[in-house]
């Protein structure tokens, strides 16, 4: 069976059909869901296998990207997406969506009641703008399902204002790797790390996270976008004959640890 | 009611406020030592001590970079701030959303919102502050400021008394009619107020403001295209045994004669709609069709950058929807005045172009990336002609299954309004859109311009792709210039209409019956809906949060009849409404013929020039604004989205070469079949032969379309003419010419107009007195198909050792070339500008077979900068060199610089040699030498150096890093 996959549609999600592609080619079986249809109970986060996030402008971002979609998800289904997740099924939070879970504090999932003191966020770019460019990407955690095991480099866009991952406490970012709890990190087209160093960390990200998993592994959050690069014809150099880190890969990384 | 004040600021300088320091900066602020941006956010209502600070911690900060206060802060230290904030009834979709995530919070005492910017401005004094507000940190078109505390405004709470006012025209003389005209900012000229006036006689009575707003807006350029329709009389001056005669002749309507022309002539079995609906249509495969638009917005650009150029990609999104089709694609071709402008020169009432370039380009970025519509393709051109008149080109390309897009509205239908509610915005912009704009239309046009908000029309898109499958309607229109009475009007004009006003959601009360009528509020689209499918399109609605309001229903009176609480404010006969405009007569004064020098001689003396010289004029060139990279406006839109860009708007080894075209495979298509984007535009031909210019620019777009693999047999064509005011008869002769190139240009390329928009007027009368006008501005927008993406070319040379070939007929010339514009010295405008060799179409054919046999490793055209920019550009794309030659009859400046149509340089690998030179066989093609491992571009004369540039400084030039 081909697992059933809850892609949230909420008020400015724009990379949901990316996704449901990606999940398709993947074996998988996206569902896209509207934000109300949960809130009226027309559907339930329990009767799927997987849950996505995908990328958009969720409410315009106003007050910061991911905001408010971080509040929906607070408000409306805290004890749903607790359970979700307790439960261990595969839940991908993509651009947009990683901020939300970030904002929502379901990644990095352990923090304290009280974020004052110790937090994380996705921030402006140090560049400044929004910026869309391909980025090289290291799978890192063996303890992520989405990226565990992934034997080659990922090659995919980026896309977005804030995606500045920062944190309040230096500990915090020990304990993010002590955890294995850094899933993807930015790097150099020859494999070797980005260093902060732009563009091939795009956006000033502390240790070059491009993506962050919950200390089970079942969560994943990460700001580029591997539904963008399901195809060889994708790749940017498809005409100089170059082909290979499918963002592919990830999707179907996933699908395979249910089965 | 009590204001709450919350303030926003980083802990640690952030990218923001260091973008407007930069910005100061560059408009001559050199004494500000140092700008903090803060943000502000108004709360009306009733908060208690615990909400307040929820609120603010909660909501308001990011607790990692942020902190927030509420309560009334005064002036920090010796620093001068400076408040902004939004005029009331501006679109704010963050203070929208506050309102909503507060009372998610379960503060129900929150009664309004309203956002704002707080500057701390240290280094100015209180006149240069007030100075760089004006010149940078508000607009007053959208915005009112203060020094210190601003008092936020809200919405007024006044009611509307739905009061009509009666209009005395049928006793109004000549000159009354036309002062009447004008008062009103009608824009209509006598002959059209006479005809309304006899209307209303032989009705018995005079018009209420609804309805002859209601005329203006009908009747306006912007919605019939009048001077495209006009009857002209054409007069040329021509030399006849030794005497000058003038000859004239009588065009009727230019889009008859030859745009529309050109397409019937063409006949091509693959075009499905051409210049009937909101946009042109053409087959895509089986099962999908292709929709394209294209659109301008340069006066609203003008006068609110952001909020201009914002708008005006949302509503060339909406002309997809309102041919049902799935949004897939922007393009965006922008054209400012010089960024490096000397303040002091911009004339008055004038933003200066760095201000519009950053505004515009800011508001395309906002709505595309925000609605999920990747800007594939584009350009940016600048000129003095553009300072005080900037043009903002916007396309959309859609795509939709076959069939299911109707337009047959029947008796009974319910008129549906989905989307935004509808406030005073942009009241007369279709006829702001018709007039020269002076040194006040800023103030006075404000209400002319909105800021869009790009999530109520992505949920236009959802909620209308699924209504569309479901064929929940008869019929849909966009609600663009002209409003509701625009789009209602077309919707009844063919059998009828009744609508309430009163049903009219607003966003605010107090307006005007006319002012609901004619409002331009954005993200609206008009649907006609049979009564028993409004409960499923309601659902629909609810899904995907957006608004559906009933206002009326067709009827079949063959008149559109409107009222307000029951009582007729409107009650007007289609068939005069929609066809009784008086046809508009003009003249049009052709060009005298340009004289044919030979052009062969120039002052500069070919014997002086080095290898040293030669590249500098190309470091140059290559670093000129019109050449030089634009990756990092290219950057900001978002083009990967919807996954579909097989060729992407940068290309080569680094990702930093400019693309000829872009090539899409839209998401849900099968097999492997592609479209192309590709443009074509060169004001500096318009200044000198619009005919020419004609004939370039559709060149120049198909040519695009080839380099990347497009089918030159199935290319489609868009034009947008962008010209100044036409009842000048040297305008209206120029623009006669460029219409008559269309048409010859299509013909003889075989390639159809499907779709096309004009913006005229755009002239600017100064303070100074003088008029400034735009260049003549032909844009050409083509959409080509591809039948396998995997199999497109992109223009980076691929391997060392290959062959080069310049394919078409290479004859280079100095008229209208960036080298002309670049050295004015050197006096080599004296050319000609280059004619189309007529090998051209089958030159492309010979290519295109070339390209699917798989024989062409690269193909680049030869455009702005000639050939040496254009294998320059080929090896940034490759990061490697190339080794060109050229025989004794050449002209190395010529050769190098001058600019050609109907040419490109094509890389191709020494053991294909045979097989591709075998599809030029009686075609005009030339060897110009090989590619290169060392990172140079030679080019020998006869064995003689002649340029050796190296990669580095071709990069440096073209792309200099940022600081």
């Amino acid at each position: 069976m081909p697992p059933k996959t809850l892609i949230l549609q909420a008020y400015g999600t724009n990379r949901d059909d990316d996704v449901a592609e990606a999940l398709t080619l993947a074996g998988a079986l996206p569902c896209e869901v509207p934000l109300n249809e949960l809130r009226a109970g027309k559907q339930r986060f329990a009767d799927f296998d997987m849950l996505v996030l995908p990328g958009g402008f969720s409410y315009a971002d106003a007050l910061g990207a991911g905001k408010l979609l971080a509040l929906d998800l607070t408000s409306y289904f805290a004890e749903e997406i607790a359970a979700f997740v307790a439960s261990g099924k595969p839940v991908l939070g993509i651009c947009n969506g990683f901020q939300a879970l970030v904002k929502a504090g379901i990644l990095p999932g352990d923090l304290p009641a009280s974020p004052e003191e110790d937090a994380i966020t996705l921030t402006f770019n140090a560049c400044g703008h929004f910026e869309c460019r391909w980025v090289h990407l290291a799978p890192v955690s063996q303890t992520c399902l989405w990226t565990r095991d992934l034997p080659d480099t990922i090659f995919c866009p980026v896309s977005h204002g804030e995606g500045n991952f920062q944190a309040s406490l230096n500990s915090r970012l020990a304990a993010l790797a002590a955890n294995d709890q850094i899933a993807l990190t930015y790097i150099r087209p020859d494999g070797s790390p980005a260093n902060g160093e732009y563009p091939h960390n795009p956006n000033g990200s502390l240790l070059d996270i491009a993506g962050i998993c919950n200390p089970q592994g079942n969560v994943l959050g990460l700001m580029p976008h591997p539904e963008n690069h399901i195809h060889p014809w994708q790749h940017p150099l498809h005409t100089r004959g170059e082909h290979g880190g499918l963002g592919l890969a990830l999707f179907q990384r996933a699908v395979a640890s249910g089965k | 009611m009590t204001i709450y004040r919350f303030l926003v600021r980083f802990k640690y300088p952030d990218p923001r406020s260091a973008g407007f320091l930069a910005d100061a900066r560059a408009l001559g602020f050199a004494a500000l030592q140092r700008l903090e941006c803060q943000d502000l956010y108004f709360i009306e209502g009733q908060l208690s001590a615990g909400e307040a600070q929820q609120l603010a911690l909660k909501l308001l900060t990011d607790p990692v970079t942020q902190t927030a206060s509420w309560e009334a802060q005064s002036a920090e230290g010796e620093l001068l701030a400076v408040e902004v904030a939004y005029r009331p009834g501006v679109t704010d979709p963050v203070a929208h959303e506050t309102l909503r995530a507060a009372r998610e919070l379960g503060f129900e005492g929150v009664q309004h919102t309203a956002t704002g910017l707080r500057f701390l401005l240290d280094g100015l004094d209180q006149a240069q502050a007030e100075k760089l507000t004006r010149q940078l940190l508000a607009n007053p078109v959208i915005q009112h400021w203060a020094m210190g505390q601003i008092s936020p405004s809200f919405p007024e709470e006044t009611e509307s008394s739905g009061e009509v006012e009666i209009i005395p025209l049928r006793d109004e003389s000549e000159a009354g009619l036309l002062a009447l005209s004008q008062n009103r900012r009608a824009a209509l000229d006598l002959p059209e107020m006479q005809a309304m006036q006899a209307y209303f006689r032989r009705e018995g009575r005079d018009p209420t403001d609804v309805e002859f707003e209601m005329f203006a807006q009908t009747w306006s350029e912007h919605c019939v295209h009048k001077t495209f329709k006009a009857l002209v009389e054409v007069r040329e001056e021509r030399i006849v045994n030794g005497q000058n005669q003038i000859l004239t002749s009588h065009l009727d309507s230019i889009i008859k004669t030859y745009l529309k022309a050109a397409t019937d002539a063409i006949a091509a079995p693959w075009v499905r709609s051409a210049f009937v609906d909101n946009a042109g249509i053409v087959d895509f495969d089986e099962e999908f069709e292709i929709s394209f638009k294209a659109e301008t917005h340069n006066h609203p650009s003008a006068v609110e950058p952001f909020g201009g150029a914002n708008t005006g990609v949302g509503g060339v999104i909406r002309d997809i929807l309102g041919v049902s089709a799935k949004p897939i694609a922007n393009t965006d071709v922008l054209c400012f005045g010089p960024q490096n402008l000397v303040p002091a020169h911009v004339p008055e009432g004038v933003l200066h172009p760095r201000r519009i370039q950053s505004g515009v380009v800011a508001g395309v970025q906002d709505y595309g990336n925000k609605i999920g519509i990747p800007t594939v393709n584009g350009a940016i051109l600048y000129d003095d002609g553009y300072t005080a008149n900037p043009l903002v080109f916007c396309g959309c390309v859609g795509i939709a299954p076959k069939g299911l897009h109707h337009k047959d509205p029947r008796p009974g239908d319910r008129i549906i309004i989905l989307g935004g509610r509808t406030g005073r915005d942009g009241l007369r912009g279709a006829t702001f859109s018709s007039m020269t704009m002076d040194a006040q239309t800023g103030e006075v046009s404000g209400a002319s311009v909105q800021i869009g908000d790009p999530i109520t029309e992505k949920g236009l898109i959802d909620v209308i792709t699924r209504a569309r499958d479901l064929a929940l309607y008869s019929d849909i229109t966009d609600c663009g210039a002209g409003g509701l009475s625009s789009a209602v009007g077309e919707m009844t004009s063919q059998r009828g209409g009744e609508v309430e006003l009163k049903a009219v959601r607003l966003k605010y009360p107090g307006l005007a019956p006319w002012e609901i009528w004619l409002s331009e509020a954005q993200e609206r689209m008009v649907l006609a809906v049979p009564p028993q499918n409004l409960p499923a399109l309601q659902t629909l609605c609810d899904t995907f949060n957006t608004e559906l309001t009933d206002i009326g229903a067709v009827t079949d009176t063959g008149r559109i009849r409107i009222t307000y609480g029951g009582e007729t404010v409107l009650d007007l006969e289609n068939e005069f409404l929609h066809n009784g405009i008086p046809q508009r007569r003009l003249v049009a004064a052709l060009p005298a013929a340009e004289q044919e020098t030979n052009g062969q001689k120039m002052r500069q003396d070919e014997q002086t020039l080095t290898p040293a010289i030669f590249a500098s004029q190309l470091y140059a060139l290559l670093s000129s604004p019109n050449i030089a990279s634009k990756a990092p406006v290219i950057r900001l839109y978002d083009h990967e989205v919807q996954g579909a860009c097989a060729v992407k708007p940068l290309t080569g080894i680094e990702m930093d070469a400019p693309s000829d075209a872009a090539v899409l495979k839209p998401m849900g298509v099968r097999g492997s079949r592609g479209i192309v984007l590709s443009n074509g535009i060169n004001p500096e031909y318009g200044k000198r032969d619009s005919y020419k210019m004609a004939w370039a620019v559709i060149d120049e777009a198909i040519r695009n379309a080839v380099a990347v693999g497009a089918d030159p047999q199935r290319i489609a064509l868009l034009d947008n003419f962008c010209w100044g005011d036409p009842t000048r008869p040297e305008t209206m002769g120029s623009l006669v010419q460029a219409a008559r190139g269309c048409y010859d240009a299509a013909l003889f390329f075989q390639a159809p107009f499907i779709s096309g928009k004009d913006s005229l007027n755009n002239e600017y009368l100064g303070a100074d007195g003088l008029r400034h006008s735009i260049p003549p501005t032909l844009l050409i927008s083509a959409l080509g198909m591809v039948e396998d993406v995997s199999a497109a070319v992109t223009m980076d040379f691929k391997a060392p050792g290959s062959d080069l070939y310049i394919v078409g007929d290479f004859q280079p010339l100095f008229g209208g070339s960036q080298l002309a514009k670049l050295r004015p010295d050197w006096n080599l405008g004296a050319d000609p500008l280059p004619s189309l060799s007529p090998h051209t179409p089958q030159v492309y054919r010979a290519l295109h077979q070339a390209i699917r046999a798989g024989l062409v490793l690269a193909a680049h055209d030869l455009s702005e900068g000639g050939l040496a920019v254009t294998a320059a550009e080929m090896c940034i794309g490759g990061r490697m060199g190339a080794a060109l030659k050229f025989g004794e009859r050449d002209e190395a400046l010529r050769v190098l610089f001058g600019e050609t149509t109907g040419c490109l340089l094509v890389e191709v690998a020494p053991q294909h040699r045979r097989a591709f030179l075998d599809f030029f066989a009686d075609l005009p093609f030339t060897w110009v030498g090989k590619t290169a491992s060392h990172p140079h571009l030679d080019v020998t004369l006869y064995g003689a150096p002649v340029l050796h540039a190296s990669l580095d400084e071709i990069l440096q030039a073209f792309a200099p890093p940022s600081p």
